[in-house]
């Protein structure tokens, strides 16, 4: 479980966010909804220890973020983060490999490689494996980020946006992966928290969801309580329709 | 595959150093020997330094446009000894004695380096485009400073000042050279065993911290091993703007590679090549002294300049 306890952050003097606090569950997926600018990445980066802490606390699996080396960090939890550029000429099998860097610290062996290609194969990769980073499109370089962000194989992965750029037959199979490694049922299931924009995608695939705005978690629940026409228009601030269809909320809000 | 490419640097190297070393000996051979090996070591030092210092500076910086030059090291460089002129006058800056001033030289710099870069880092910003900028202006501060100094010293001892203000290969005092060679190893040593790591580092902050490096610490760290390298070559030569600029950009146009195993030890020999084989060239072969400097700060600029238009530095 991921425990956020009253975190605020300022960023240049701005808050960013007020009094935070909300439980994340371990295994299944979190979808992290909300408006742009409500403060999702911030959080996430929060979490992630991309930023640093400046009020509150935050627990990943009873290990406190702010004091857990970051090495040990790295073992357990991995991001995707929204932007991340590249400076050094990387190819794509390269890049994922750099997701084993914490077990190895420069020594890859078998199990090594046998991950890496795993992430590759997962995420359509092959075909790209030894293409330059900065000669993809952005839908592949994003897959090839968030290959590497499996790759890690830490039982918490935050990613950040991760349909960025997707096409649907891509962002489909990105959310079926992430679902079925998140059973409940698996010998050692993952936990996933995800930005997503594409609400449907959270109707369709998530097991929880966490709404911010303005920096301050507006709504936490399952799909079937957050997804409701009152909810998300008072999220958005925009009349939202929700349908019903094979059991699951449908978001009619691109109407 | 990039083995055989460092194979073939490392044999250019050593054809350099023996053209170098045996052109045109004659008389007495075990003096000229022993002379021209101490400049041999200086030039190895100061290529290795630089070659490396520029690579290390522009993976921590995720640039390879800019170089530690650009931080203003070189204009410190030339505050320092034109201070040195004005405080001391012409003559006490000549007898000031090799070794005491390599080491105030170095000391100062590293000190400012870090001063520069803790001031910015310290604070929890991790803005390296500011650091940069402040680098910048530091600079540009740095030259005033000198150019008036320059306008107050008298203008016998401004030819003093002068002499330390563009590079020279020429003379080499051996006891500096024996603390640049041992600061050059330490350094080496210390980045050879982080070669994995600065793959990682160039992979940007986010992602290194995500991977478990205790970033900002690093950076400083290895800012601080940059100083020290940059301290070196500037206090052995003087200052050469361009040459890590133009071996960066080589090493990493013939290695294409992100791994620093590779890169760094690249780097290093191309610009001991380029120092070896162009002293030999222009001092022995052509008989032109002191030109060296200005034909790698043209050649330098003019290449790295075609390497920007055909977009191949990424
Ligand atoms: N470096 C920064 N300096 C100043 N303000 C910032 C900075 N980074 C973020 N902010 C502000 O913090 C707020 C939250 O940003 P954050 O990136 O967390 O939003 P988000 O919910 O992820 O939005 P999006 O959906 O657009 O990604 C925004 O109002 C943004 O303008
Ligand atoms: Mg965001």
């Amino acid at each position: 479980m991921i425990e956020i306890r009253n975190v605020s952050h300022r960023i240049n003097g701005t808050p960013i966010l007020h009094d935070v606090t909300c439980d994340i569950p371990r295994s299944g997926i979190t979808a992290l909804i909300g408006p742009n600018g409500a403060g999702k990445s911030t959080l996430l980066n929060l979490v992630a220890r991309l930023l640093p802490l400046e009020q509150g606390a935050i627990v990943v699996d009873g290990e406190d973020v702010s004091r857990t080396p970051s090495r040990d960090l790295a073992l357990r939890l991995a991001i995707v983060a929204q932007q991340v550029g590249i400076a050094s000429r990387l190819r794509v099998q390269d890049l994922v490999g750099f997701g084993r860097w914490p077990h190895h610290r420069g020594r890859p062996g078998p199990q090594d490689a046998a991950a890496v290609a795993e992430a590759i194969s997962d995420f359509g990769l092959e075909d790209l494996r030894h293409r330059f980073l900065d000669e993809l499109s952005g839908g592949q370089q994003q897959r090839a980020f968030v290959a590497m962000g499996f790759a890690q194989g830490t039982d918490w992965l935050l990613l950040d946006e991760p349909l960025n750029n997707l096409d649907m037959f891509h962002a489909r199979a990105l959310m079926a992966r992430v679902h079925a490694q998140t059973r409940p049922s698996l010998d050692r299931p993952r936990s996933v928290v995800m930005v997503v924009h594409e609400i449907n995608y959270a109707a369709g695939w998530a097991d929880h969801i966490v709404a911010l705005k303005d920096g301050q978690v507006s709504a936490s629940g399952s799909p079937k309580d957050i997804l409701t026409p009152a909810t998300l228009s008072a999220l958005f601030g925009m009349e939202i329709r929700v349908e019903q269809v094979e059991g699951r909320p449908l978001i009619m809000h691109h109407l | 595959m990039p083995d055989r490419r460092l194979v073939l640097l490392a044999c250019l190297l050593v054809l350099a150093c023996a053209l170098f070393l045996v052109w045109g000996l004659k008389g007495r051979v075990g003096f000229i020997l022993e002379l021209r090996s101490i400049k041999l070591a200086a030039l190895l030092c100061v290529g290795a330094a630089v070659g490396i210092s520029t690579v290390v500076f522009q993976t921590v910086t995720g640039n390879r446009i800019l170089t530690p030059a650009i931080m203003g090291f070189d204009a410190l460089f030339l505050l320092m000894q034109t201070g040195l002129v004005f405080l001391l006058g012409g003559f006490g800056y000549l007898s000031l004695a090799g070794p005491a001033k390599f080491l105030l030289e170095t000391v100062v710099m590293m000190a400012a380096a870090m001063a520069l870069f803790s001031l910015l880092l310290g604070r929890g910003k991790h803005d390296m485009h500011r650091m940069i900028l402040v680098g910048v202006i530091f600079g540009v501060f740095f030259r005033s400073l000198t150019g008036f100094l320059q306008r107050v010293i008298d203008p016998s001892e401004y030819s003093v000042v002068q002499g330390a203000m563009f590079a020279s290969f020429g003379s080499v005092d051996p006891a500096q050279l024996f603390f640049a060679g041992a600061v050059t190893l330490a350094a080496l040593a210390v980045l050879a065993r982080l070669a994995g790591t600065l793959d990682v580092v160039a992979l940007g902050r986010s992602t290194a911290i995500g991977l478990g490096l205790a970033y900002d610490r690093l950076v400083i760290a290895l800012l601080a091993v940059t100083a020290a390298l940059v301290s070196v070559s500037t206090a052995l030569v003087g200052p050469i703007t361009f040459l890590g600029l133009l071996v960066a950009a080589l090493a990493h146009a013939l290695m294409r590679s992100h791994r620093h195993a590779v890169l760094l030890p690249a780097s290093a020999m191309i610009a001991a090549t380029v120092l070896v084989a162009g002293q030999w060239l222009f001092e022995r072969v052509l008989h032109l002294q002191s030109t060296l400097a200005v034909i790698i700060e043209f050649f330098g600029g003019t290449f790295f300049l075609f390497l920007v238009l055909k977009g191949r530095i990424r």
